[in-house]
């Protein structure tokens, strides 16, 4: 019987079980809670635990690094996720081929807005060079992000942050942002919060109605084809 | 179940190795969507492909199981946010309104596009 208590935290801290652990139970606390709210848009489960286990690392002084060799998981399931958007996909396809144009289109001045606006934003706010490089691709999935983030010379980890918090912004803000307009086409809908907001808004999507959550994914994954595409474009246009 | 999980990561792994292979701009996962896409449609048209996780809604099932919970996976990278707080400290309230301000941009925008294209269609459709 170990008399230290210390010395198991020491153990355990530093192994990936714990860090696993803690990331499933804390989002399983959030998203029950975020399901007894009726999924309201406030009481997102990815910003809730982000928060919360971030002030638990930083309370009791562990590395991200150490974090993340538990984490990673989970977060290795965010490529075979996008794989499996082809059945909803597949599932919803006369419907996704009856609005072709108008994805298609929608596609396009989306993704150049989303690019577009983030820079001239942040070069308007002053923030420094390498910080408006790491923006510009924050309306796509996390991993493309970081990819085009290296690419440019960026900070792949700032992209990161910057992809996350679009994506939660973007999930709490669309639904009563589009009612508000009164837009009642929830392939319109689901459509636009796949090109702002990537994966989280794609699951924000299939919350509240399965047909935009399917736009929401065509959305997200064209995007990441276009994007890549874009922003060096945009970057070289834009940025002094 | 293992064999559908199977023939996901096997249509990520191809997508991956033809990217790198051939320096495309693409990332992995998504040529791997389209892979999973058109076995599924070449499914339907050739009997002989209708085994193993192509059948009985294999594949299906364990897709729709990954993507209810497509929320946990961006937790991890979330959380790194820890790594950048002398930044969030000094520009935080700044990154925050431009990401803000963009997100309710491209939103409204890319919204308005579909519907104005869509009602275009509806009205090209119904003339003689």
């Amino acid at each position: 019987m170990s008399g230290n208590p210390f010395s198991l935290w020491v153990y355990l801290s530093q192994s990936p079980l714990l860090w696993l652990t803690v990331t499933l139970l804390v989002y399983a606390i959030t998203d029950a809670i975020s399901l007894a709210t009726h999924r309201h848009a406030l009481a997102n489960p990815v910003f809730h635990s982000m928060w919360i286990i971030g002030a638990f690392l930083v309370l009791t002084g562990t590395s991200y690094t150490t974090y993340f060799a538990g984490a990673q998981f989970v977060h290795f399931l965010l490529g075979p996720a996008t794989v499996a958007l082809a059945v909803p996909l597949y599932e919803n396809r006369k419907a996704a081929a009856a609005a072709i144009l108008p994805m298609l289109a929608a596609l396009v001045v989306g993704s150049v807005t989303a690019i577009v606006s983030v820079v001239l934003l942040a070069e308007a706010a002053g923030l420094p060079r390498a910080v408006v490089l790491s923006l510009a691709p924050k309306s796509v999935t996390a991993g493309v992000a970081m990819g085009i983030s290296e690419s440019l010379h960026a900070d792949p980890s700032l992209t990161a942050v910057a992809v996350i918090l679009t994506g939660i912004m973007g999930a709490m803000i669309v639904t009563p942002l589009m009612s508000r307009m009164g837009i009642r086409d929830f392939r319109a809908r689901g459509f636009a919060v796949g090109i702002a907001a990537h994966g989280i808004g794609t699951a924000r999507a299939f919350q509240v109605d399965a047909v935009a959550g399917v736009f929401a994914g065509i959305a997200m994954s064209l995007n990441a084809l276009v994007t890549s595409l874009l922003v060096p474009l945009a970057v070289t246009l834009l940025v002094r | 179940m293992i064999a559908s999980l199977c023939l996901i990561l096997l249509c990520q792994l191809a997508g991956e190795v033809i990217v790198r292979g051939l320096g495309l701009p693409v990332p992995g996962p998504v040529l791997g969507l389209v892979f999973l896409l058109l076995l599924l449609l070449a499914r339907d048209r050739f009997a002989a492909l209708a085994r193993g996780p192509l059948q009985q809604d294999g594949v299906e099932n364990a897709s729709r199981g990954l993507l209810a919970h497509l929320s946990l996976m961006f937790v991890p990278a979330g959380v790194g946010v820890v790594q950048k707080l002398d930044l969030v400290a000094e520009h935080g309230i700044a990154i925050a309104v431009v990401l803000a301000t963009s997100v309710v941009v491209t939103l409204l925008v890319t919204v308005a596009t579909f519907l104005v294209v869509s009602r275009l269609m509806v009205r090209g459709g119904n003339a003689p």
